[in-house]
């Protein structure tokens, strides 16, 4: 799941009192038209239809999840194995996301080029990938072509042959990327500010896909054992979503993935790695990029995890400061000031305490007067939230939630996030509710121990020569200047 | 086709991998993707078992007396209701000293209108769970309202009233706001991006002066900056009329309720003078324009681009495929031999770009650190005239046939936003008058015949005709 908050994302129907500020009337009735005094009132929100997910077993014990889904004839199949970038070790980070790409790269009989097409051949769709807490191989397919592509899946799950020579294919492809993102700010914030935050030492401080060391260290065996250890059934999930019953699913799957190794006396799961910890006094990075027409801000320090308590709460917090387009950062940053196409700011939830982080791409020569409108927000938001402004939020939550679990790829992933996350059954259901209880003063208290803007790193990307100055003038605590190049080592 | 749209980019949290073309706009046309369904009618086709099922999405159209056209489409997965109105107008219809105004309007469209106080639309939205945006293209501007179902009439209240009553309240507060908006949005994805500043130079490498398509939707800083209130008040009373849109709303909908209040809330919208075509004469490039611009980047990038058949004409489906022959997937020509096999090149890409008045198709491809453009190009001319002068395989036909085919279902599963159902139903009828035009516009891949793909590419791709842009680093590598 990624954890982007401007956009869609988890949100519950709520019965709430909408917060239609009376309607301020400028009037003109026109004699033929409708009375557009007062916006139309809005019915009763629609019930929440949560799709049924239905659970079984596959003959090696790996657990089944399938939602049954008969618009389109497709048949979407997510085998998940647990840990992800999480479980690289010192020196090796990258290695998980580069085992998840090698693992398509020739399976079985066929080679990388023979296997991709006969995936296309079928009309499907094969990927694998790694985030920080799994890695997926995900497969759409034609329901008319699942048995044919289902062996495919089989042979990139079970038998990757990892050839030496696509290894050093890939492994160029991504030092090359690696040259590449240095040109763009964007992608450049991307890897400082989890540095900044994390250190190089914790996982959370290198992108999952990793740096240049590690990456030319890595070894065809080294890939191997990583594979041998973390690829096995005691480790996996399967999820379904299609136009397929839970009892045709498992006998395809079964009849498919014979020799699949038993989940029996399968090793338990590597433990989470440690919560990093959390930054104690605010401190300024500037990267230099000359000329650069915008400085990509990013704000923030060490969040919280998926299993947070407070999750409901922070959803609807996190709405209020940066998670939509009414959110006080954009209305402020944009809106009011036109400093930035779009400010926001999110809690980047994982098994460990992932980010959280407020940011924009400003244009250059209002860096530091955006940076004071940032802290402004920081700051306020931990005054007491007005009744109208949480009610909104609240309904843009909730009322939004049911639009969540429209698609297959929607609901897959809802799957994946109550699996990887070991959410209990009912968290879609009860997350509504959940939402209509938060009150001001929970939202206030949670601000107050999770949005400290004194105590948060600020890096920016920026034209150094440009906003050094102004940056330096707002005193907002110790500046250092990092080549770019550093958070590339 | 470029677009430009409204949204706030998000926060992002981790690249995963990398954005190959974070810069080129790969988006093909959205009707070209598909139609929809759900209350899909598949139907199998009886002679082959293999064979795949047919789709139609049923729906409703009527046009007001103000010349409104309205399409309206059940789909009751879940409760939520798509607003989608297309105008008829995008930055081709933009005078000179103007560029980039039809997109600066569409932001404006969203500051509140007579009965709508400056915020309110957003915060209505937002307060009753909906969202909304918009996008600009050469040809078109699109506007999304996603609302819970029982917010319909509220989605429709708001959109009739920009519709109707922009101007009483328009300001030149609000102009300017979004004008410093849509600057940043400029300077975020154009002058900010590597690369960035290559499709500017594209569209006056292959347009001449004057041409709809010489501009850059997101215009020029000056021209942004020259914007006045006048512009916006002439540009909405000749464009923004209800005789030049048309309103699709799909989703949780009940069909005759929902014609109701289309017919309360749109209905006395005054209709406005007729908007006559835009003609434009045929362009042709009369040898090979080549420029070499420098960027911010370590790595050299090559563009190469032709003029191809309009979007929906003769030939635009041929291109399309040409463009998943050479491209799609590791066992296309190019990408197989650039990127797989002799590893020149970090990406390649090629598409045909459809647009209303007359295509592009596209050939992007980047160099590895040490490799020249040169051996790059000459690569790509190699699998062009290969194209040119042999069929291609029917295997290989099909395999990009079976993966247009799974995308259109694909494409088929989300009624709202840009790209979806509704979005989609527009996009046909505005392009061919028929909203439900799925099984037309696959049929037209479905009958192209190696023969076919052949005689497209030796008459489109010449390489004796066409632009060539190359992108340099302007500084030595690391700086």
């Amino acid at each position: 799941m990624t954890a982007m908050f401007m956009t869609r994302r988890i949100r519950p129907l709520i019965v709430c009192a909408l917060a239609l500020a009376a309607a301020s009337a400028v009037t003109t009735l026109r004699a033929q038209g409708p009375d557009r005094r007062q916006p139309p009132p809005l019915g009763p929100p629609p019930a929440l239809r949560l799709p049924a997910v239905q659970k079984g077993t596959l003959a090696n014990g790996v657990p089944l999840w399938l939602i049954e889904q008969h618009r389109v004839p497709l048949v979407q199949v997510n085998v998940l194995l647990r840990g992800g970038s999480s479980l690289d070790r010192a020196g090796r980070y990258g290695m998980a996301s580069l085992v998840a790409a090698m693992l398509d790269e020739g399976a079985g009989s066929r080679s990388s080029l023979e296997l991709a097409d006969a995936v296309e051949f079928l009309g499907a769709e094969l990927s694998t990938s790694s985030s920080v807490d799994y890695s997926a191989i995900r497969m759409s397919s034609p329901v008319r072509n699942l048995d044919a592509a289902l062996p495919l899946m089989a042979d990139v799950l079970l038998r990757p042959t990892f050839p030496a020579n696509e290894l050093d294919r890939l492994r160029k492809e991504r030092l090359t990327a690696l040259v590449q993102a240095q040109d763009n700010p964007a992608a450049i914030i991307g890897y400082a500010f989890p540095r900044v935050v994390f250190g190089p030492a914790h996982r959370y401080g290198t992108p999952a896909t990793g740096l240049a060391p590690a990456l030319t260290a890595i070894t065809p065996d080294d890939v191997r054992a990583f594979y041998r250890e973390h690829y096995t059934a005691g480790h996996a999930a399967v999820v379904v979503v299609g136009d397929i019953t839970l009892a045709d699913a498992k006998a395809r799957l079964d009849r498919a993935f014979t020799g699949w190794s038993s989940t029996a006396g399968a090793a338990p799961t590597a433990a989470p790695i440690p919560t990093a910890p959390q930054l104690t006094r605010r401190e300024v990075v500037i990267i230099d990029k000359p000329g650069a027409a915008q400085s990509q801000i990013r704000i923030g320090w060490v969040g919280v995890p998926r299993s947070t308590g407070e999750y409901a709460i922070l959803q609807v917090l996190n709405t209020i400061l940066g998670g939509s387009f009414t959110s006080r950062l954009n209305q402020n940053l944009r809106e009011r000031n036109g400093y930035t196409y779009g400010a926001s700011s999110g809690f980047d939830m994982r098994t460990s305490a992932g980010p959280f982080l407020a940011g924009a791409g400003v244009q250059t020569d209002k860096t530091a007067e955006a940076l004071r409108e940032f802290f402004v927000e920081l700051d306020g938001i931990r005054k007491p939230v007005p009744a109208a402004e949480l009610d909104k939020a609240k309904n843009y939550v909730a009322l939004g939630f049911p639009a969540e679990f429209e698609t297959s790829r929607d609901l897959a992933q809802k799957l994946e996030e109550m699996i990887v996350f070991s959410l209990p059954d009912d968290t879609f259901q009860s997350f509504v509710g959940a939402v209509t209880r938060v009150t001001a003063a929970e939202v206030q208290q949670a601000a107050d121990r999770y949005i400290r803007g004194d105590r948060m790193a600020v890096v920016v990307v920026g034209d150094r020569k440009v906003i050094e100055p102004g940056i330096a003038a707002l005193k907002l605590g110790p500046l250092r200047v990092v080549p770019v190049e550093e958070f590339f080592k | 086709m470029m677009t430009a749209t409204r949204g706030v980019t998000a926060v992002g949290m981790e690249e995963e991998d990398a954005q190959q073309y974070s810069a080129v706009m790969i988006i093909r046309p959205l009707v070209a993707l598909a139609c929809s369904l759900s209350l899909l009618t598949v139907v199998p086709l009886a002679q082959a078992p293999q064979a795949p099922a047919t789709i139609t999405v049923p729906y409703t159209e009527f046009t007001l007396a103000n010349g409104l056209h309205v399409i309206l489409h059940r789909d009751p997965t879940v409760p939520v209701a798509a607003v989608n109105v297309w105008y008829h107008v995008g930055s081709g219809r933009e005078k000179p000293g103007r560029t980039g105004f039809a997109h600066l309007f569409e932001h404006v469209m969203f500051e509140g209108s007579e009965h709508v106080a400056e915020g309110q639309f957003d915060s209505w939205l937002e307060a009753a769970g909906g969202s909304n945006n918009g996008s600009t293209s050469e040809d078109r501007t699109n506007y999304v309202t996603d609302v819970p179902s029982n917010a319909l009439e509220l989605a429709l209240f708001l959109e009739s009233d920009r519709m109707g009553y922009l101007l009483p309240t328009l300001t030149q507060g609000k102009l300017d706001g979004q004008r410093d908006v849509v600057k940043n949005e400029k300077r975020q994805r154009v002058d900010n991006a590597p690369y960035g500043q290559a499709f500017v130079e594209l569209t006056s490498m292959l347009y001449p002066k004057g041409h709809p398509y010489s501009w850059p939707v997101i215009g020029s800083m000056e021209d942004l900056s020259a914007a006045q209130l006048d512009d916006v008040r002439e540009f909405f009373t000749t464009y923004y009329a209800p005789n030049n849109a048309s309103l699709v709303i799909a989703g949780d909908i009940d069909i005759a309720q929902t014609r109701t209040l289309v017919e309360k809330w749109f209905s006395a919208i005054p209709r406005g003078k007729d908007v006559s075509p835009l003609v434009t004469q045929p362009v042709q490039l009369e040898g090979v324009v080549r420029r070499t611009i420098t960027d911010r980047v370590q790595l050299p990038r090559l563009y190469m681009a032709w003029h191809t058949p309009a979007f929906y004409a003769p030939g635009d489906a041929a291109m399309d495929m040409i463009g998943g022959l050479l491209t799609g997937g590791k066992n296309s020509r190019l990408y197989k031999r650039l990127v797989y096999d002799l590893q020149m090149a970090q990406d390649v890409f090629a598409a045909q770009q459809s647009s209303a008045l007359g295509s592009t198709f596209l050939v992007v491809s980047t160099a590895r650190p040490g490799q020249s453009l040169e051996k790059i190009q000459a690569v790509i001319d190699e699998e062009i005239a290969r194209l040119q002068q042999q069929p291609p395989e029917a295997r290989e036909m099909m395999r990009v046939l079976n993966q247009t085919e799974a995308s259109f279902y694909r494409r088929m599963e989300r009624t709202a936003g840009f790209g979806g159902k509704a979005d989609q139903l527009n996009g046909y009828y505005v392009a061919t008058g028929m909203p439900d035009f799925f099984e037309e516009d696959l049929a037209r891949y479905r009958a192209l015949s190696p023969a076919d793909i052949q005689s497209a590419a030796a008459r489109y791709l010449p390489a004796t005709r066409r632009v060539e842009l190359s992108v340099m680093p302007a500084t030595p590598a690391g700086k």
